[in-house]
């Protein structure tokens, strides 16, 4: 017996449901971005200026890790941070506002799409490879002393396995038993350089156990493979077996950021066959869990939400410039 | 654009008498911490050698015996990811106190500090606060060298959403210490090892001094005029401001009369007490043991230049030429603020 869910019909079309409403989101800020953007690509033109780190393909990681939280639960993520974000439960419309920089977003447009916070659901994220886990070790802390069954999750990309922050993380929970689990999202592409070049091991799961710590590395992409390693990673962690690490390797369906030509890229070719939402979506249909019809249900109720956040985000007022100095300090202000 | 006055949760602190009860810097900073500990269990200490050992400058001394080490904590030599949890942990709702060494050591954790303590406030748009304390020793004048003797508060200080406080005495490391630690916002607490009152040390008569037995609170960003004058103004921080007041008290024989203004915080900057001092005396020395160039004296004296030029007799500074700070005992002492050094920038100044 396990210690979390066991996967049913009923929670594998859930996931496709998180991976959808997840895909029809960055189908749909991809689309906004690149609408003002033209003639030419002027990156910082247009109602949502700046880079732009699209998660598309990298949905089965967010489904699967955050079928097994609440929102009591934290999570911190990366500068590719969309899915996670969604997948946690982040309300679609005051994120939406941020990315289009609105005073209704969630960071009343001081943020932008690499900085979400949102209290609410412990969420947050940052923008420096790897320096989303240590905050990660705090809420772990807070949450281990208060005496609760609550984790927290730190995701990054495979880059950020070979930087200081991650490994003095991976000691210090370790040494702590602190209830957090970190899930690495290796999508072989460090914006152009191949993990091959950039990693001593073939699996960042294997560098675990260079903190006495489990590790365990889920291929192809796979939504059920991080559902089934997450799950039992964060049983551990509520149960108080301390910290686990995870690897996904998973895929970048689009460049580092809009605007990356991508011409660095070897296996560009093979990039369409092995998007995961397909692929899944087939193998739900040929189990009988879902349909084609159903299929389209989900992508139009998905579509709804998004466009309705969207239509929000348009709708919010611009922030005041006259109050560009707000929110420096809690108290007081700089003289 | 004009700078928003943001409103204190709090009635602004009323700053008691001294009473007559003595304590070094350090024992003052650790009766602030042990004080709000007792009172709040959010609170605990967490960095290197700051459990049995009690702070390398005994800023935790005896803490442990009273908190345990659950609460008084030890870490591995791993800044980042121990300054990163003492931001999470007060994302949560936790108030830690995280001590850094050595400022000297940023450089090994500057992101943490800078990107995620200082801006989560601000990027969250109000919706997250950071009540956290990040204090760590500061200062020369004893031959560490160049990477264990710097002030750097102006490196700080220069980057947005983090409060930055500098006692120099025990009464305002107790007061400041308080008001860190109960603040809502990110405070880099940074004190002098000079000024600590260390038995190990060169003997500094402002370091121990007295101080009240109840808990109260030194406002951040409220200078101090130490000692009131009419021909200069010296404004300093921590352990300048010991030496600026020997100084200005040998001149006085002299009939040389020097008001000096500790400064106690950087951010918030009190302007207003710089540029009233400078209306009575018309001339300005800054007396700084950071580096000279692109810091703390430039930002003073701006603040002047820029509201009040017509004020300004003359200007002068007594900083750190920039340059690594030496090792041998002649060579530090030829590029501190030494008081001969702020001596003679008082005469040329009245010349």
């Amino acid at each position: 017996m396990t210690l979390y869910p066991e996967l049913t019909d009923d929670s594998r079309r859930e996931l496709l449901k998180t991976m959808v409403l997840i895909r029809t989101y960055e189908e749909a800020i991809l689309r906004e971005y690149h609408a003002d953007k033209s003639p030419g690509f002027d990156i910082g033109a247009g109602l949502v200026p700046g880079e732009m780190h699209l998660s598309a393909g990298q949905e089965p990681v967010a489904a699967g890790v955050c079928a097994h939280l609440t929102t009591d639960d934290a999570l911190t993520a990366s500068h590719r941070p969309h899915h996670l974000a969604i997948a946690k439960g982040v309300r679609l419309r005051e994120m939406t506002a941020e990315i289009f920089g609105r005073e209704t977003g969630l960071g009343r447009g001081r943020g932008g799409h690499m900085h979400l916070f949102d209290p609410s659901t412990h969420f947050s994220c940052s923008g420096i490879v790897a320096e989303g886990l240590p905050p990660a070790l705090g809420s772990a802390f807070a949450f281990q002393r208060r005496g609760t069954d609550r984790v927290a999750v730190a995701v990054a990309g495979e880059g950020a396995a070979n930087a200081g922050p991650f490994h003095e993380s991976l000691n210090l929970a370790a040494l702590w038993k602190l209830p957090v689990v970190f899930v690495i999202e290796d999508n072989d592409w460090g914006i152009s350089v191949p993990r091959t070049q950039s990693t001593s091991v073939a699996s960042n799961a294997d560098r675990g156990a260079a903190y006495g710590i489990p590790g365990i590395r889920v291929e192809d992409n796979s939504v059920e493979g991080v559902y089934e390693a997450a799950g039992e990673a964060i049983a551990r962690a509520r149960a108080g077996g301390g910290p686990s690490l995870i690897e996904v390797h998973t895929l970048r369906l689009w460049g580092h950021f809009e605007g990356d030509a991508q011409g660095y890229r070897s296996d560009l070719e093979g990039v369409p066959g092995r998007d995961p939402l397909p692929t899944y979506k087939n193998a739900l249909i040929a189990r009988g869990v879902t349909s084609h019809d159903d299929y389209a249900a989900m992508q139009a109720s998905a579509a709804e939400r998004v466009e309705d956040a969207i239509d929000f985000a348009k709708g919010s007022p611009i922030p005041d410039p006259n109050d560009a100095l707000n929110y420096v300090f809690a108290e007081g202000a700089r003289s | 654009m004009s700078p928003t006055i943001g409103t204190t949760g709090h009635a602004l602190a009323v700053e008691p008498e001294t009473g007559k009860r003595k304590l070094s810097t350090a024992k003052a900073i650790q009766e602030a911490i042990a004080q709000q500990m007792r009172s709040d269990e959010s609170v605990f200490v967490m960095g290197e050698d700051v459990g049995p050992y009690g702070g390398i400058f005994s800023s935790t001394t005896g803490l442990i015996d009273e908190f345990g080490p659950t609460r008084i904590i030890d870490t591995p030599i791993s800044e980042t990811a121990f300054i990163g949890l003492g931001i999470g942990a007060a994302v949560e709702g936790m108030r830690p106190v995280v001590e850094l060494m050595f400022a000297d050591f940023f450089g090994v954790c500057m992101d943490q500090i800078y990107n995620h303590m200082a801006k989560i406030h601000y990027e969250s748009g109000g919706n997250v606060q950071v009540p956290m304390v990040l204090m760590m020793a500061t200062g020369g004048g004893y031959s560490d060298g160049a990477q264990h003797s710097q002030s750097l508060w102006g490196t700080f200080a220069h980057l947005p959403g983090m409060k930055v406080v500098v006692p120099s005495n025990p009464y305002d490391a107790k007061g400041l210490m308080t008001a860190a630690i109960r603040s809502n916002d990110p405070v880099v607490y940074m004190f002098h090892k000079g000024g600590m009152g260390l038995g190990w040390m060169k003997k500094n008569k402002h370091s121990i001094g007295a101080v009240p037995e109840e808990p109260y609170e030194v406002p951040i960003g409220r200078a101090r005029v130490v000692r009131e004058g009419t021909d200069v103004t010296i404004v300093t921080l921590a352990l300048s401001v010991s030496h600026s007041l020997d100084v200005a008290e040998k001149l006085e024989q002299e009939g040389i009369s020097v008001e000096v203004i500790d400064l106690r915080s950087l951010v918030p900057l009190d302007r207003e007490a710089i540029i009233a001092s400078v209306a009575k005396t018309g001339r300005l020395i800054v007396v700084d043991e950071d580096y000279q160039s692109f810091g703390l004296s430039g930002e003073v004296i701006a603040s002047v230049a820029e509201r009040k030029p017509e004020l300004l007799k003359h200007v002068s500074r007594v900083c750190v030429p920039d340059v690594p700070l030496p090792y041998a005992s002649q060579l530090e002492y030829a590029v501190l603020p030494t008081p001969a050094r702020i001596e003679a920038a008082i005469r040329e100044a009245i010349a």
